[in-house]
């Protein structure tokens, strides 16, 4: 393998540019004109180094499933008022009617496409369990994950986060990168929030007959999880109210104190209207008491609707539900026309401005859990480039030092080899965006210290060629095109670690993979190829080499 | 005069001491393991909960801390000192995770501290929280990761090599990875991702050397074969003929990697530290254990051999 010094030297030069150019964006700014005509695009620092966020959640899109099978039920309910739902594990949803309405719900059940997997009879009742297709449960599940991935986007951008990333990941989760954001909480509040807005009825009558303050106490005292599970509350309190009510709670926040109470609200379960009906939210103030509340805006079918409900039951109180919490119960004093309704609920403006956000994004279709979660304060990612960069400097600088000491020349040689490294790895970095983390700064330093092995490999090769009395023409030939088999072979292996490790790592440690495989690519080059048309370079300057400095 | 560690021509009959070796590994290995044993100190990433760095502005002591921190009911508490002497840095890990997006561990933390050590007087750098199920995934990644590394190398070298040195370089690759990991327990230090990351790269660079030696060894083979008849004199020649390089490349990685290890900063330290002892350990096995395992296993496949024969 023969070089020949001078057309290494143009296609070094032109690499050289190249780089430059790939590089000179990350390190300052550029030129108006040069936008368009060169590429501009930056190495980006990872949120280890960066500060922010980061997230993985996992959509619960077997609820999404639930919902589905429960809504389909439910259906039936206006054929036959007896019926009773119950859903069972495994995505199945038990149905239970009176024994004289089984050939009914057997006929009719086909229609809401419900698949029968089982029948019973008990205690006069007659029970099938029933589930949907594998297909349609896939479905689902996909489009639940879709629209949750979607109804996030919205959100972040409607928060306002500069240079958000908002991923699907495997099958059910979505990984969420905020950089820079100064209040994790509150992205998280807002990500979080389920955001189902519901419109019910509040059932005064019956609520005049039980005392469900009293009812709520004995449940909670039963189970005191029932007191933030409206879901379990409702189960403890099953039998003690009407079959069609649920009760909820309404927050209520002082004005004076900011003291929240909640006080529990007799409900008719069946919603009147939903937020899939709100076309626009907006945060509006109260100039009275100098505090914000959320207009909405309802569709045109929401609007008619909205009118015709306010219509049939004036002098009713409506219960607006967000997410099983009551905001506020106002008493529905005429027909509403025109489509516009208000959100009150002594809300600060933060959470007027979230919940408005909220609505104008759209509700999840199944609620989200958080799997992982790590957050990193600016402060500590700039100490951690200080160290990097430090680190890289002073392990480079011994390097150079050891190298020029031991070899000489041909020592000076790689350490020229090991400069242009690093000028390549960061090219290709900014060249692919390339996201650069706190173990990816550690891959370079390591690149430092293995970029030079190669040439050490070569050199102790040359050496020993030298000995055995060859001239050091012949040595440099045969030093180079012995030794460069012998690199490939420890430098593919290396490769296929960092490659599993890519596959393998998340956030950081993939950083580190990167730098490590360009490291490993690009020492290759620099240390055979460049080191050797230097050293040919000065073999022909010279008039009879006899000696080399190695 | 050129500078040279190791006289040129020195020849050392590695392959004699192999008792030695073996002894010597065999020990540092049943210790690691028996330390496996006795508990690993698996990090959040692997045993789920949620991690702060915490960084006070005044003097705080450990048993303060750890009081209001213990009174949440958040699950285990584990607290230490983390980075320089005096720095009031701690880093503060609890069972528990806040998956339910309401109200955050760190909120609940920063509330109580707030509340003891007044506003202001400490800032949550780091926050760090992995549920149970994403901690059991990433545990059998892990190992899956550095598993499906080694298969790829055992492949890779036995296409390069014959089958008995990938076997040599496969075995001294797990010997280096547990040694190291083993090292790392007995000092108390965390089993993360990072570790595992730590652990690859070994996987990878620490066979650099090997492959030197195995490289010089297919040579000599092939430049000896009427001198030199025993395998093991060819490898004692092989390995050192290649010595000083063996030896330098280690050196440069090491430099840097001490550079990284007292430059680098708290959160890189035990990446470093994990690969300052896997070179050490693995430019001692490419010098006394792979040659001597590729030589145990030519015998016992030859042995066999004849066995079948007969």
């Amino acid at each position: 393998m023969k070089v020949n010094p001078r057309v290494q030297f143009i296609i070094l030069a032109i690499l050289l540019i190249i780089s430059f150019i790939l590089i000179l964006p990350s390190f300052s700014g550029v030129p108006e004109w040069w936008k368009g005509l060169l590429p501009d695009q930056k190495i980006n620092l990872g949120l280890d180094l960066k500060g922010g966020m980061y997230l993985v959640l996992e959509v619960e899109s077997d609820k999404a499933v639930e919902t589905t099978l429960e809504n389909r039920a439910q259906r039936l309910k206006k054929d036959i008022p007896e019926l009773q739902t119950k859903i069972l594990p495994g995505l199945k949803i038990a149905i239970s009617v009176p024994l004289s309405k089984e050939d009914e719900l057997k006929a009719k059940i086909s229609d809401v496409r419900l698949k029968v997997v089982d029948t019973k009879i008990e205690n006069d009742k007659f029970t099938l369990i029933a589930t949907l297709t594998q297909r349609e449960i896939r479905e689902i599940k996909n489009m639940a994950v879709e629209q949750s991935l979607e109804t996030i986007r919205n959100r972040i951008d409607q928060f306002g986060v500069a240079e958000p990333s908002i991923q699907r990941q495997g099958e059910d989760r979505i990984a969420v990168q905020l950089p820079g954001i100064k209040n994790p909480q509150q992205a998280i509040d807002l990500i979080g929030k389920t955001a189902r807005l519901e419109f019910k009825l509040v059932d005064d009558e019956n609520m005049k007959k039980i005392n469900i303050q009293k009812l709520v106490d004995e449940a909670i005292k039963e189970n005191p999880k029932a007191k933030d599970d409206p879901v379990l509350l409702n189960r403890l309190l099953k039998g003690k109210i009407p079959d069609d009510d649920e009760v909820l709670f309404e927050r209520r926040v002082d004005r004076e104190t900011g003291y929240v109470t909640r006080i529990p609200l007799l409900l008719k379960k069946t919603p009147l209207l939903t937020g899939d009906m709100v076309s626009d939210a907006r945060v509006r103030e109260n100039y009275q008491f100098n505090e914000p509340y959320v207009a909405i805006e309802f569709t045109s079918d929401g609007a008619d609707l909205f009118a015709q409900i306010t219509g049939e039951y004036v002098g009713k109180r409506l219960a607006i539900v967000l997410d099983n919490t009551v905001y506020s119960a106002p008493v529905i004093r005429e027909r509403i026309p025109g489509g516009r309704a208000q959100i009150t609920g002594n809300f600060t403006w933060d959470e007027a401005r979230e919940l408005a956000i909220v609505l104008r994004a759209g509700a999840l279709p199944a609620p989200v859990k958080i799997l992982q979660k790590w957050t990193v304060g600016p402060s500590l990612g700039e100490d951690s480039i200080r160290r990097g960069i430090m680190a890289t400097i002073v392990g480079g600088i011994l390097v150079v030092v050891f190298m020029a000491i031991y070899y000489g020349v041909s020592g000076i040689i790689a350490d020229f080899a090991l400069i242009l490294n690093l000028i390549f790895m960061l090219a290709i970095l900014a060249a692919f965006q390339a996201t650069l983390t706190l173990p990816g700064i550690a891959g370079i330093v390591l690149t430092i210290g293995m970029a030079v092995d190669a040439n050490i490999i070569i050199f102790e090769r040359i050496r020993e060629e030298l000995r055995a009395g060859k001239t050091p023409r012949a040595a440099i030939d045969a030093g180079y095109s012995r030794a460069v088999i012998t690199i490939l072979d420890a430098n593919v292996t290396t490769l296929i670690a960092a490659i599993v490790l890519f596959q393998f790592g998340s956030g950081p440690v993939k950083g580190f993979a990167v730098t490590l495989s360009i490291g490993i690519i690009t020492s290759m080059y620099t240390a055979i190829f460049v080191t050797r048309a230097i050293q040919e370079f000065i073999l022909e300057k010279r008039a009879s080499p006899q000696t080399i400095s190695i | 005069m050129p500078l040279e560690f190791i006289k040129p021509g020195t020849i050392i009959r590695f392959l004699n001491y192999r008792r030695f070796a073996y002894l010597f590994s065999g020990t540092l290995i049943v210790i690691s393991i028996i330390s496996f044993f006795f508990g690993l100190n698996l990090g959040i990433d692997f045993a789920g909960g949620t991690e702060l760095h915490i960084k006070f502005n005044r003097n705080v002591k450990i048993s303060e801390l750890r009081k209001t921190i213990e009174s949440l009911h958040l699950g285990d508490v584990s607290i230490q000192r983390f980075g320089e002497m005096g720095a009031n840095s701690f880093l503060v890990r609890v069972e528990k995770t806040s998956s339910s997006l309401k109200k955050g561990v760190s909120n609940i933390v920063s509330e109580a501290l707030e509340k003891k050590f007044g506003k202001n007087s400490f800032k949550i750098l780091r926050e760090e929280s992995i549920g149970p199920k994403v901690g059991a995934e990433l545990r059998r990644k892990g190992i899956e990761a550095i598993l499906f590394a080694l298969i790829g190398i055992l492949i890779y070298i036995a296409l390069r090599f014959e089958f008995s040195f990938a076997v040599g370089a496969v075995l001294a690759l797990v010997h280096d990875v547990t040694i190291t990991a083993g090292m790392m327990n007995i000092l108390h230090r965390e089993f993360n991702l990072t570790t595992i990351a730590a652990l690859l790269t070994i996987v990878g660079y620490s066979l650099n050397d090997t492959i030197v030696v195995f490289d010089r060894i297919r040579e000599n083979m092939r430049k000896l074969k009427d001198k030199v008849k025993d395998l093991a004199e060819i490898m004692n020649i092989s390995i050192s003929e290649t010595l000083s390089r063996t030896v330098l490349t280690s050196l440069t990685t090491l430099l840097v990697v001490i550079a990284l290890l007292v430059l680098g900063g708290d959160i890189i330290r035990d990446f470093a530290l994990a690969l300052f002892i896997g070179i050490v350990i693995g430019t001692y096995s490419s010098i006394f254990v792979a040659s001597p395992l590729v030589l145990a296993w030519d015998s016992y496949t030859r042995k066999r051999k004849k066995k079948g024969r007969s």
